[in-house]
């Protein structure tokens, strides 16, 4: 069900290299786990609605009041690399 | 005397009774960790001089006569996907091996602004995925009731600490059973609080919809004081139930005459390993001893409850991992490509197999064309699974199940085997896609080996399921058990 | 470009716009102020929207607020019960690899759907419809050494990133560029009209076009940062794509990348081209209902719209509609207008002027209506001194032209370049002789020629660097002729 060119647009979907073998590896491991889940199919939800929160909360917010903001150090501090204050990222092409 | 070996509620008193010092206590704790750590490896990190020094304060405090909070000076273990500010917070994954978080959960502010001390942060599995903690990039965590077996997981860290003394209260996480597994494998309460009572800010995301923090304590009074400490609103938390914090010990007393107890016919189905099912059973006559009328219920939909809860956990975790592409923060790998190639190898190399079987299976469920039949269906199966419980929870004060359909397994004899290891979350993902509160409470041994009660409650019925569980500890006695290592 | 053969070209545009709010004070999901621009880097972040793990989103309340306002005034639906999404793609400028965002399929429903702007292209009403509005995080600021392309890394400023979007889809209602400008132009009005979205911010709304032509396939620009942009990047467009079926090639659906350098778009695989984005509604929010009684009171806390405006000017002022819809075409010009009329009570003669004068000198100096620094006190004092003749019309062109381009006020054009009006008739004389002696050839002439005549006016003023009285001049000459007259002409 789940062939190695699915393996490798969902790898690429969630940017994440595999190797050949683990490529197949995943597929089958994928197939086997979907093909057991596949069983919530029989399950009958035509009157039911889907539960995105089980806690009914509605309208939570926050006043628009400004907070300190990390000086900037601490926000690069982590950072894979920084130049001048910016975040340096690979390039782009 | 071994402070360390005393429960929370002992040591407060002797604190403030200034009896024994604050700092005393952490160097107990210490010296057992220097003791038995080797063995057991429940910390990846901790904090002896840290928690050294905000002993001495506390103590500096309490000789000053000034107010100290609830958890004044007891040593608290906290699990590594809760962010500590200025100290490593590691998820278990070489991924964040390197990460220091510039701010606190609101738990952790919590448990400070109560004079709790943090002294290290537990091992678990990698980014929480796992019943055993053996995805953890720092090496498994091994079962101080028999070492050559798994703690249980994903908070294995916590429950191994608390069961062998090197700390006396700790913080766990639940998913979908992942406080109340080790709590069951290690001998020790967990609890998994009703979703929204503890805020989730700060608590690195695994499944948003389906997780909280929740105390882990060597007794159930202990649990309660930590509940105590740690529930209420947070603004932080859009998810946060608007509860005003509580008094969770005044629930303990020990009384369950006439409580209801429902015992859903569904846990304890095939599957499940006799000698665990013998022992459930016989703590359901020992409750019915104590005054409590049990009676047969059921909780239908178990069998489908497996994969409602892996699909809505892996989408939701495929999206939450997104964020880890070393640019901001965390492991980057040395790579001189173009922006896609650097993200693909550091997540590549960041994660670990079970981390990368999930993001890709939940990336899979959301994608065009599966979104439906999957994701969308498990949360329309999780609405029927919700109701059971309701139902259920209509006709009784609480439900009592195995928290674990087997005893603690060999450290590497599952691993192997996804779709096994997930089959082993049966008696507690229910719970998570419900959204109830569920306590495991030791239960007994068999040959050695550690048996968990789960006590499974209404929505915000905290104090109904420590007030049963705190009677059958009472009762059987199996807390002050303790492992020889 | 000649539009008049847009209807055979069939060409459809929509419009994909994306509006900072920039009234708020903070971020959409975080406490961090808003305010980026002319900061350091990196000086406006937290743990939340730099994506840090554990981090949660909390809703601004204020965002809602602003965003139902623009969905009253573009007429669109108020959805009752909101959702927040996760649009779920990779890119160095997302921190958490997901954008939160809204979504109107599986379930989802953003903060309002349908809806109509109206405006003038030319003298004739067009309305556009709108599909949807919703609201979203900002992702951060890239810049690179160099070209996008050529780049060998990207510099990252997350002081941009969460800040609050509207993003206003529309129907593909426009058919040609021009449509597109005026219509941005009116949007832009009603979004200062409302105050959520301040004046010419840089960036503060951005623009995507999508257009097709005959029927062929929709190619979407990306990167057009200025209205202007919007006109040339779809004249070039219209203009690629008939070349290209002239030529017997076909259109492919693509996204495109307008260069702003050389002006003209380029095929550019940028961003991930899937749009597989995983919508699912975002578990860390929850859902936004928006009951009667809240937008009944947001409705009732509105500011004065630019079509409302419009009609209050034509009956207040008595001003006639076209003049009306040129006044109200952008906030700052319809405040202006109303000011100068406080101070003078004269509406028609204020807004001829500022519509002949002082609009059209804003627009050769390429300036934005919003960068203009002369007051209404100003304007009027000028108007007032040629009431009181003191510098002539045309003088008062000359310096108003000035005060716009240097940013001078009026009347210290005026003293500095020493354009009073002369009127003393002795100054004047004198100058006319001195005019008279130059020409004699034209002082014969002028005894019967109505043109040399002019000319020696015309010689007066140019002494004078239209200064002169022109009415005082031609009254000096013509007397001086006759003065003339008096003596006998030598045959």
């Amino acid at each position: 069900m789940i062939t190695k060119e699915v393996v490798e647009n969902v790898a690429w979907l969630a940017r994440i290299k595999l190797s050949e073998e683990e490529k197949e590896k995943f597929a089958r491991q994928l197939s086997e786990i979907l093909e057991y889940f596949n069983v919530i199919s029989k399950v009958d939800t035509s009157s039911v609605e889907p539960t995105f929160h089980v806690l009914e909360l509605h309208n939570v917010f926050r006043d628009d009041e400004e907070r300190e903001s990390l000086p900037q150090e601490v926000a690069l501090k982590s950072a894979r690399e920084s130049e001048d204050g910016f975040v340096k990222a690979p390039k782009i092409l | 005397m071994h402070l360390n070996r005393l429960t929370c509620h002992e040591l407060v008193e002797m604190i403030k009774a200034q009896t024994v010092t604050a700092e005393e206590v952490v160097e107990h704790v210490f010296r057992r960790i220097d003791e038995v750590e080797s063995k057991i490896n429940a910390f990846i990190s901790t904090f002896k001089e840290d928690a050294l020094e905000k002993a001495r304060e506390i103590d500096r405090k309490i000789r000053r006569g000034e107010s100290v909070g609830l958890l004044a000076g007891i040593p608290v273990a906290v699990k590594d996907n809760i962010c500590t500010r200025g100290k490593l917070t590691t998820c278990g994954s070489k991924m964040l091996s390197n990460y220091i978080p510039p701010y606190s959960a609101t738990v952790v502010e919590k448990i400070e602004a109560a004079g709790g001390i943090i002294i290290g942060k537990t091992n678990m599995d990698e980014f929480a995925m796992g019943n055993s903690t053996e995805t953890s990039f720092f090496g498994c965590t091994r079962n101080p009731w028999d070492l050559t077996r798994v703690p249980g997981g994903s908070s294995g860290g916590s429950a191994a600490a608390l069961t062998s003394d090197e700390t006396v209260l700790a913080l766990g996480s639940d998913t979908g059973g992942s406080i109340r597994c080790p709590a069951s494998f290690c001998s020790v309460v967990g609890l998994k609080p009703t979703y929204g009572l503890v805020s989730r800010y700060g608590l690195v995301a695994y499944a948003n919809s389906l997780e909280q923090i929740g105390p882990m304590a060597k007794d159930v009074l202990d649990c309660a004081m930590l509940l105590t400490a740690i529930a209420g609103h947070d603004p932080r938390d859009s998810t946060s139930a608007p509860r005003s914090p509580y008094d969770y010990t005044s629930a303990i007393n020990g009384d369950i005459k006439n409580v209801k107890v429902g015992v859903p016919r569904e846990f304890f189905a095939a599957g499940l390993d006799e000698r665990v099912e013998k022992s459930v059973l016989s703590a359901v006559s020992i409750l019915e001893d104590l005054g409590a009328t049990c009676g047969e219920t059921s909780i239908s939909y178990l069998e489908y409850v497996v994969p409602t809860y892996y699909l809505i956990a892996m989408s939701e975790a495929s999206s939450n991992l997104a964020r880890f592409d070393g640019l901001r923060y965390g492991f980057t790998a040395k790579c001189d490509g173009d922006w896609n190639e650097v993200f693909s190898a550091t997540r590549s190399e960041g994660f670990g197999e079970e981390v990368k079987r999930r993001i890709l299976l939940g990336t899979f469920a959301l994608s065009a064309g599966y979104y439906d039949k999957y994701y969308l269906k498990a949360l329309k199966v999780r609405t029927l699974i919700k109701r059971e419980f309701e139902k259920a929870l209509a006709k009784f004060d609480v439900l009592v199940a195995p928290t674990m359909p087997i005893l603690p397994f060999k450290i590497g004899e599952i691993i192997e085997d996804p779709l096994t290891m997930y089959m082993m979350d049966i008696d507690t993902v229910p719970v998570n896609l419900a959204g109830v509160p569920s306590i495991s409470v030791p239960c007994g041994f068999v040959d050695g080996l550690p048996v968990g009660l789960q006590v499974i409650g209404g929505f915000f019925g905290e104090e109904k399921i420590l007030k049963v569980a705190y009677a059958f500890q009472e009762h059987t006695k199996f807390n002050l058990k303790k492992p020889e290592i | 470009m000649p539009i008049e053969r847009s209807e055979e070209l069939g060409v459809k545009i929509g419009l994909e716009v994306h509006v900072q709010l920039t009234a708020l004070k903070t971020k959409l999901f975080c406490s961090c102020s808003a305010n980026y621009r002319g900061m350091p880097p990196n000086t406006l972040t937290c743990p939340i929207c730099l994506g840090h793990p554990g981090t949660l989103p909390v809703l601004n309340r204020k965002a809602v607020e602003h965003a139902m306002m623009v969905a009253l005034a573009l007429n669109s639906s108020i959805s009752p019960q909101m959702f927040f999404f996760r649009k779920n793609y990779f890119y160095v400028d997302l921190p958490k690899n997901f954008q939160i965002s809204q979504y109107d399929k599986a379930g989802g429903a953003p903060l309002s759907t349908g809806g109509w702007v109206e405006f003038s292209v030319n003298g004739e009403r067009k309305k556009v419809r709108i599909r949807r509005i919703q609201l979203e995080e900002d992702p951060a600021r890239l810049t690179y050494p160099g070209t996008i392309t050529s780049a060998p890394y990207t510099l990252v400023d997350f002081n941009r990133a969460g800040v609050a979007l509207l993003e206003i889809v529309t129907e593909p209602d426009m058919e040609t560029p021009e449509e597109a400008y005026f219509f941005l132009q009116k949007l832009r009005s009603i979004l200062e009209h409302l105050g959520v979205s301040s004046e010419n911010m840089q960036g503060s709304m951005r623009c995507d076009a999508n257009i097709s032509i005959m029927g062929g396939a929709r190619v979407e620009i990306k990167n057009i940062s200025s209205f202007r942009d919007v006109r040339r990047a779809l004249q070039y467009e219209i203009m690629r794509q008939k070349q290209l079926l002239r030529r017997g090639g076909v259109t492919k659906q693509e996204t495109r990348h307008w260069d702003e350098d050389r002006q003209i778009t380029v095929s550019l695989r940028v961003k991930e081209t899937e749009s597989d984005y995983r919508y699912f509604p975002e578990p860390d929010l929850v859902p936004v209902k928006i009951p009667e009684e809240w937008v009944s009171k947001v409705a009732s806390q509105m500011p004065e719209l630019p079509d409302a405006r419009k009609e209050r000017f034509i009956s207040d002022y008595g001003i006639p509609e076209y003049d009306a819809i040129v006044l109200t075409s952008s906030k700052k010009i319809a405040d202006f207008f109303e000011e100068c009329c406080k101070l003078y009570s004269n509406p028609k003669k204020i807004a001829n002027w500022i519509m002949s004068d002082l609009l059209r000198n804003i627009n050769e100096t390429g300036m934005d209506v919003t960068e203009m620094s002369i007051t209404a006190e100003q304007f009027i004092e000028m108007i007032k001194m040629i009431d009181e003749g003191l510098i002539s019309g045309k003088i008062a062109k000359r310096v108003l032209r000035e005060s716009i381009r240097t940013g001078r006020p009026p009347r210290i054009v005026v003293e500095d370049e020493g354009l009073l009006k002369i009127s003393d008739e002795n100054v004047i004389s004198k100058l006319a002789d001195e005019v008279f002696r130059e020409f004699p050839k034209a002082v014969e002439d002028a005894r019967r020629d109505r043109k040399a005549v002019n000319f020696l006016v015309g010689q007066v003023m140019k002494k004078t660097r239209g200064r002169a009285d022109p009415d005082v001049t031609n009254k000096v000459i013509l007397s001086k002729l006759e003065e003339n007259r008096a003596i006998p002409s030598r045959s």
